[in-house]
């Protein structure tokens, strides 16, 4: 496993040191990434220009929940989405180049495919986070601000996961990348907004595909506002097991996936 | 050379399951036999010439001793280990160059990518580095080691791919098309040193190739498949002499000197005398010739060899 | 968000006549069908999310009945499918094999072609566009139907508008991402103005929220802009609701259309004289 890592980070470095080389790209290309989770932002700013509150949450509510599902959601986009690079690899054929080497695909999928410049999608939200954090009553103390932190690790864990997961796919339907999105990129969508504008429906799928332990199950906890789920008070606290279990989900999908690819060749 | 095996091969199969469209819309399920009970036993040190024609199956064979694709039936050993079960382990043994597809970083310098397999491959440092320095030397690869692997020429990238593929120091070597695409001079450059790799490391190479020179001029042994099945497997020189038994002997004699016996066809004082393998030498006919100037002997290729193999197959 | 796929094909197609070209093109997404499909979930499934969103804010700002802009709830609804069913279409990132070529440097090669090079292109977008119209564009507006109801063009003049409106919203697309592409005979890596382009055009189009939510000044600002002419213009005729009238919606366009496409022509030409002198 420590080996994993190790090869992981020299990967990393490799690519870093690549990009580096075309600095005003690099640079551009950080710049696109921060501007994209602008946009985002944005949204909810002109939502909120029409409206006081959405479902009975303020803006700065409203605020604190889009921190708390996009700081995971950047820190696991830097990290893990690069197994999104699965589909093409397999695709193209080129995914037999990492099962000749002596080391787990995934680690190589991921350090291959790093970039550096998704960084620059952690930054805007971890500024929203700190003033959303500053402006929100949340009766902040030293035990609610580890809540936080232990949120956001989770909640990457959470993501990283579920990109981990939907990209095993590519081993079966090569032409599914789109549906793939749709969880990771839609359900980082979703979580933006309180699931109390939801449906009943959509609203359950949030605990399977379980969005909701990322932000909003924590979020209301610390907001003390009654969550739309109706789940016990404890719920939130669950949010480092569901990671966990789901993890394991995402590392025995791969290792079928890998195991089907070997099996049904390309 | 005894001792284990380094490649055991035994009835192997694989079926892939191919949908073909029938017709508009419906679509039915084929089985393809990729590889069909194919038994295969290479020493330690051997250099395998592989070949067969396209669709014979021979990537398929290569991806299952690699561990890429797993068999439908049969057992596998490579350097006693089974790729099927324990992939890591067999691949820290074995390098593999496929001609058509890069295994090094394309954006990053060739140097770069020698240094990342070697986390990859965990070699010691010294070790890679002694490696490293010696074909270096050997391949010429000094003057583009910085330079970035998708501006390389193919020739270039051959012979870094082939680098790549040894630095760790393997029991076995797959070269898939490693010739392929290269100029003379290339191609002289890796076949030399796929020889002295073979001979001083005591590596044992299989080396899938359309280029029939290739394997007359490295490979000691021939094994050849069709449609999955093994169809030879032998001596360079034995395939010949089941294949292409017949032999011309092209003599120049004096001038007005009659022609030999024997000769099929006649050109001044050149003269064509075919002749059979087995049933005589050239040096024992011209050792009935009188007034000899100069002589060649003809013999069908390799290429033609494999010809008449094929077609004896498809007879089949 | 990254780069969509290029699609396959050769260059064969440059001798073709452009109306072979905009079909040939048309065939060859038609066999991305598992793809197709995949994307046609992931568009349905936003266009339900973001209705849910819009509609929570209407209850709060608008009231039912209410008004945001010149939009009722209906129209938002409306505005969300048919948007996202225009996605894929109008969007910001389908690429070409374009800048592929460029960055390899093949297209040197098609300066030696007797075609009109944007000519080309343009034919080989719309095929693409007329595909993904029908295969992408109907399916989420279909069956965001079966929940909801849509207010529908008020007669045929409207549909026609709108249909017209279509046409000439691809024709800006297409000009817009032509000239980000060609960049790349300047720029080392077309990646950085692509996705910056990207992110301007889907908020100012109305991709994010309609344009009916921004604040005045912003909104204005965005009507000077050609983006709003992808996607806010042809819904804002199909629901009878262009600012102005449909007629000016459409002039619009259409001059958008027109200055977009000539500068696309001097751009190729600036970068064919480029390519000659340097030497690609």
């Amino acid at each position: 496993m420590g080996d994993a890592a190790a090869l992981y980070w020299r990967l990393v470095g490799a690519q870093v040191r690549g990009a580096w080389q075309y600095r005003l790209s690099f640079a551009a290309l950080t710049v696109g990434s921060t501007l994209a989770t602008v946009l985002d932002l944005l949204a909810i700013v002109v939502i909120f220009e029409q409206a006081e509150s959405l479902a009975g949450w303020t803006f700065d509510e409203v605020l604190l929940l889009y921190a708390a599902t996009a700081v995971p959601f950047g820190i696991a986009d830097l990290f893990v989405s690069p197994v999104e690079d699965t589909w093409e690899h397999v695709r193209l054929g080129v995914f037999d180049r990492y099962l000749i080497r002596p080391a787990g695909a995934f680690a190589q999928v991921c350090g291959d495919g790093f970039q550096l410049r998704r960084a620059g999608r952690i930054v805007q939200p971890l500024a929203a986070l700190g003033l959303a954090v500053s402006r929100v009553d949340a009766r902040w103390s030293g035990g609610r601000a580890l809540f936080l932190v232990l949120t956001v690790a989770a909640g990457t864990a959470i993501y990283g996961a579920i990109w981990a997961l939907t990209a095993s796919g590519a081993f079966w339907a090569t032409e599914a990348r789109e549906v793939a999105n749709s969880f990771t990129y839609g359900g980082g969508f979703l979580a933006q907004y309180p699931l109390d504008v939801v449906t009943g429906s959509l609203r359950r799928l949030t605990l399977i595909v379980p969005l909701a332990f990322v932000n909003y199950l924590p979020v209301t906890w610390l907001l003390g506002r009654p969550d739309a789920l109706g789940l016990p008070a404890w719920a939130p606290f669950l949010a480092p097991a569901v990671a966990a279990a789901l993890c394991a989900a995402a590392a025995l999908a791969w290792r079928a996936g890998v195991r089907h690819y070997r099996g049904a060749g390309s | 050379m005894t001792g284990p095996a380094a490649i055991e091969v035994r009835d192997v199969t694989k079926e892939f399951v191919v949908r073909r469209r029938v017709g508009r819309v419906r679509r039915e399920r084929v089985v393809v036999r990729a590889v069909d009970s194919l038994s295969l036993s290479v020493r330690p040190g051997e250099m395998v010439g592989y070949i067969g024609p396209n669709g014979a199956g021979k990537s398929t064979l290569i991806k299952i001793l690699t561990g890429i694709l797993l068999p439908t039936a049969g057992t596998v050993r490579v350097a006693g280990l089974d790729p099927q079960r324990h992939r890591v382990a067999t691949a820290r043994r074995v390098g593999v160059v496929f001609g058509q597809r890069s295994q090094l970083w394309w954006d990053l310098p060739l140097a770069d990518s020698f240094d990342l397999l070697r986390s990859v491959y965990r070699v010691p440092a010294a070790r890679h580095r002694a490696n490293l320095d010696a074909f270096v030397d050997l391949l010429d690869l000094g003057p583009f080691l910085g330079t970035p692997v998708r501006q390389l020429s193919l020739g270039q990238r051959m012979r870094g791919e082939i680098t790549a593929a040894l630095l760790h120091d393997p029991a076995v070597v797959y070269l898939d098309e490693p010739t392929i695409g290269l100029d003379v001079v290339s191609k002289a450059r890796v076949r030399e040193f796929l020889a002295r790799v073979n001979t001083e490391r005591g590596v044992t190479v299989v080396l899938t190739t359309h280029d029939l020179d290739d394997v007359e001029r490295l490979c000691s042994r021939l094994v050849v498949v069709d449609r999955g099945r093994l169809v030879y497997d032998g001596t360079v020189e034995d395939v010949k002499a089941r294949y292409a038994p017949d032999r011309t002997l092209v003599v120049d004699l004096e001038p007005g000197a009659p022609p030999p016996p024997g000769a099929v066809r006649s050109d001044g004082p050149r003269h064509w005398i075919p002749f059979r393998r087995d049933e005589t030498t050239a040096a024992a006919i011209v050792a009935t010739l009188a007034g000899l100037r100069d002589l060649t002997v003809e013999e069908p290729g390799i290429e033609e060899v494999v010809r008449r193999m094929y077609r004896d197959e498809a007879r089949r | 968000m990254r780069l969509g796929s290029f699609g396959g094909g050769s260059f064969g197609d440059s001798f073709l006549p452009y109306w072979q070209v905009a079909r040939r093109s048309f065939q060859r997404y038609a066999t991305y069908r598992g793809a197709t499909a995949a994307g046609v979930f992931t568009n349905t499934l936003f266009g339900f999310m973001k209705v849910a969103v819009l509609l929570a804010v209407y209850r709060q700002a608008a009231g039912p009945g209410g008004r945001i802009g010149a939009f009722d709830e209906t129209d938002v609804v409306t505005f969300t499918f048919v948007s996202q069913g225009l996605l894929t279409t109008m969007g910001a990132y389908v690429g070409m094999q374009l800048a592929e070529r460029i960055r390899s440097g093949d297209v040197v090669a098609d300066l030696y072609r007797p075609l009109h090079f944007p000519g080309y292109w343009l034919a080989h977008d719309l095929g693409r566009a007329g595909y993904q119209l029908l295969a992408r564009g109907l399916p989420p507006v279909l069956i965001g139907a079966l929940v909801f109801t849509y207010r529908l063009p008020p007669d045929g003049r409207a549909a026609a508008a709108f249909a017209l409106s279509l046409g000439l919203a691809a024709l800006v697309s297409f000009a817009i991402r032509y000239l980000v592409i060609l960049s790349g005979f300047w720029v080392v890596d077309v990646r950085g103005p692509w996705s910056l382009t990207g992110f301007v055009l889907m908020f100012f189009a109305g991709l994010i929220v309609p344009l009916n939510f921004f604040p005045a000044w912003l909104d204005r600002l965005a009507r000077m802009t050609p983006f709003p002419a992808l996607v806010q213009t042809p819904i804002e005729i199909f629901l009878g609701k262009a600012p102005g009238g449909a007629a000016a919606a459409l002039a619009y366009q259409a001059v958008w259309a027109a200055a977009l496409l000539a500068l696309a022509e001097r751009v190729t030409r600036r970068a064919f004289r480029k390519v000659v002198v340097h030497g690609g």
